[in-house]
């Protein structure tokens, strides 16, 4: 029976010292449920940055990196625990994750309390870094988008006069519609209309009316894809023939699908362009779309990113760490796929942002807008 | 306020009003007949929109070139769906409540709609996501000097305006429509004097249902995206237009739909953030002033 325990533990420790080589970092993201895409995306650019930087010889002192990774179905109740699993079963160094800002709401509280660094791919709801000092994001805020727009309108494309439609019941279009008008007017230019619309509205035209008589020469549609397709429709319809300029939300094959060729001269800001031609850019689509048979999206993208930026923080802390990782974050000053990052001090990256035209029904890289 | 009142407005307001009225219709003439405000109205404008949709790509390969012809098919197909389900919901969800407390046939209205909605969107072939209506007809834009109008606004309301033409001189002229007249006036007269009132009603739910359905494939054309949950919002406008005519009242509800289209349009041009809320307070007014509606008849109580 001593001898039987004996050999029980020489195992255990021998077996620890195998997987201490291996730093596990948990990943999370929503792999089922009702943002199962976006999930899918994630798993895919985190586990191939992993394999990049294991291809490498790993983090430091030749320690790979182990991805576990779990599903947190889009559920902030299905988040926590999840969280709670990966730091206290899994004993975790860092966290990538997670996707919807909802459920990584839910995530960061226990993330810090732990001392565990996290960052969030795609969360863009300010609160999120507001948890605390490890809590990390790879995206821009919504904000930035309406700033970005802006400085494209006025100086890209010329703008003097804009107007602004926005979704009333969301502060998503609201917030960009609100910072595109800032900046405007910091510019030095005029905004002529600045009009909501209730959400699930089908027609604008009472708005877009009153818009077009102030003779804008842009229009700013915050909304998202399916409320942007039928604004312009009716835009076109009632005679504007100028530019348009929008945010992320305009992401999606049905723009086109919905709007026709009425979103033709549309721009919208995001986070990065497959036709970006930087380099590291076109490697990554390159690698993406000969491992998983599909163009990455800005999720993958993201991901990618903020496996990448967290990898990198590892390695310049030298230890696993939580406050070493922590404060290597800090400092991070590096070229990724969505542009040069670094984080101000509410941990937000300080990064640039693509401008995607609509061109003949197809998404066009345009330019690259710095902060 | 040369943004705000003038001749593009007027005619947005009344493209808004022609989807409101045919959906009104049929919501008014369901209560006008059976007194139960049929809440899954809406949802058979939804229904309309995806017959629509579907007849489009079912018969689109038959009809090249012809593209009147195809609207045709459209519309009926539209119709169909809306009437053809209206009958189902009345036989299989109203009817046996028919002589139970008003209430329980409000609530069952209420589960007809939530079991559409939901049941469409587990449905593969339609799911919950939006889909981009097909242009059916090619959209030209007429250019009146200081307004713009779409084909589409014209047979918006030309659709809307021979429909209801149709259905007055039904309810004026027939004997179908007397009957309905005598049951809406009183059921178990009706009953006695040999009027097969179970006909009836089934009747004005398939007209009800039609006009409903016709109703999406005009707002799928306009607006062209459709979502299983579509017919909620213009559903609940159209039963708001229907009381502010007067429920029960059939040019009633053209004039409370046309009303309400022009002054939510109004309302958003003048402010959009609360927009809609002027629009509401306006009903509010009306119905303080004029509680029966504005076309409504006064009916003594019955005792």
């Amino acid at each position: 029976m001593k001898r039987l325990s004996l050999i029980l533990v020489l195992i255990l420790v021998a077996a620890s010292i195998v997987t201490a080589q291996d730093i596990k970092v948990g990943g999370v993201g929503p792999v089922t449920g009702e943002a199962a895409t976006f999930g899918v995306s994630t798993k895919n650019g985190i586990m191939l940055a992993a394999e990049e930087w294991n291809a490498k010889g790993g983090l430091f002192n030749n320690r790979k990196v182990r991805i576990i990774f779990e599903d947190d179905k889009g559920d902030p109740a299905e988040g926590a625990t999840v969280y709670t699993k990966l730091i206290q079963q899994d004993n975790v160094v860092a966290i990538i994750g997670t996707v919807m800002s909802k459920v990584t709401l839910a995530g960061a509280p226990i993330a810090q309390a732990a001392g565990i660094p996290m960052i969030s791919p795609t969360s863009t709801n300010e609160r999120v870094t507001m948890v605390g000092d490890y809590i990390y994001r790879a995206c821009f805020i919504d904000p930035f988008q309406g700033t970005v727009g802006a400085n494209f309108a006025f100086r890209d494309l010329g703008a003097r006069k804009a107007a602004a439609l926005f979704d009333i019941g969301n502060d998503y279009t609201k917030g960009l519609a609100e910072n595109f008008r800032a900046q405007f007017l910091r510019l030095g230019g005029q905004v002529v209309a600045f009009e909501g619309h209730p959400a699930g509205a089908t027609d604008f035209k009472a708005q877009l009316t009153k818009i077009l008589a102030g003779k804008p020469d842009v229009l700013y549609v915050s909304d998202y894809y399916n409320d942007v397709g039928l604004i312009a429709k009716q835009a076109r319809e009632l005679g504007f023939k100028g530019p348009m300029v929008g945010g992320d939300g305009w992401d999606s094959p049905d723009l086109v699908k919905i709007g026709g060729t009425a979103v033709e001269n549309g721009f919208f800001t995001n986070h990065y362009a497959a036709a970006d031609p930087r380099p590291i850019v076109q490697e990554f689509v390159k690698k993406y779309t000969a491992k998983f048979g599909a163009e990455p999206d800005a999720l993958a993208t993201l991901a990618y990113d903020a496996a990448n930026i967290m990898f990198d923080a590892i390695k310049r802390a030298g230890s696993t760490k939580g406050s070493a990782i922590r404060d290597a974050l800090k400092t991070t000053n590096l070229n990724v796929v969505s542009g040069q990052v670094t984080f101000d001090a509410n941990r937000n990256p300080i990064k640039s942002a693509v401008i995607i035209e609509m061109k003949a029904g197809k998404q066009v890289y345009k330019t690259t807008v710095n902060p | 306020m040369g943004a705000i009142f003038n001749a593009q407005q007027i005619v947005n307001g009344l493209q808004v009003g022609s989807i409101y009225a045919l959906i009104a219709l049929g919501y008014t003439m369901v209560y006008g007949i059976v007194r139960l405000i049929n809440f899954a109205h809406g949802d058979f404008y939804m229904l309309g929109a995806y017959a629509a949709y579907g007849a489009f790509f079912a018969f689109n390969a038959l009809f090249v070139g012809k593209t009147g012809l195809m609207a045709f098919v459209v519309l009926i197909a539209s119709m169909a769906a809306g009437g053809v389900i209206a009958l189902l919901a009345n036989r299989l969800a109203y009817k046996p409540l028919r002589y139970k407390p008003k209430l329980s046939s409000l609530i069952t209205a209420i589960g007809v709609s939530m079991f559409l909605e939901y049941f469409l969107s587990a449905l593969p072939a339609v799911g919950p996501s939006y889909r981009s209506f097909p242009d059916i007809l090619p959209r030209v834009n007429i250019n009146l000097g200081n307004a713009v109008i779409s084909n589409y606004v014209i047979i918006d309301i030309v659709i809307a305006a021979v429909l209801m033409v149709g259905l007055t001189l039904l309810i004026k002229k027939t004997t179908l429509g007397k009957a309905m007249r005598a049951v809406s006036q009183d059921k178990d007269a009706a009953r006695l004097m040999g009027i097969d009132i179970e006909k009836v009603i089934a009747f004005t739910f398939l007209i009800g249902g039609s006009f409903a359905g016709a109703a999406g494939l005009l707002a799928g054309m306009t607006y062209p995206r459709i979502v299983p949950y579509m017919g909620i919002q213009p559903g609940l406008k159209a039963f708001i237009a229907a009381v502010l005519g007067g429920i029960g009242n059939i040019p009633g509800a053209v004039l409370g739909a046309y009303i309400m289209g022009l002054a939510e349009t109004f309302a958003s041009a003048y402010n959009s953030l609360i927009g809609e809320g002027i629009a509401f307070a306006i009903l509010i007014i009306v119905l303080l002033v004029r509680p029966r509606g504005l076309l409504g008849e006064k009916i003594a109580d019955k005792i």
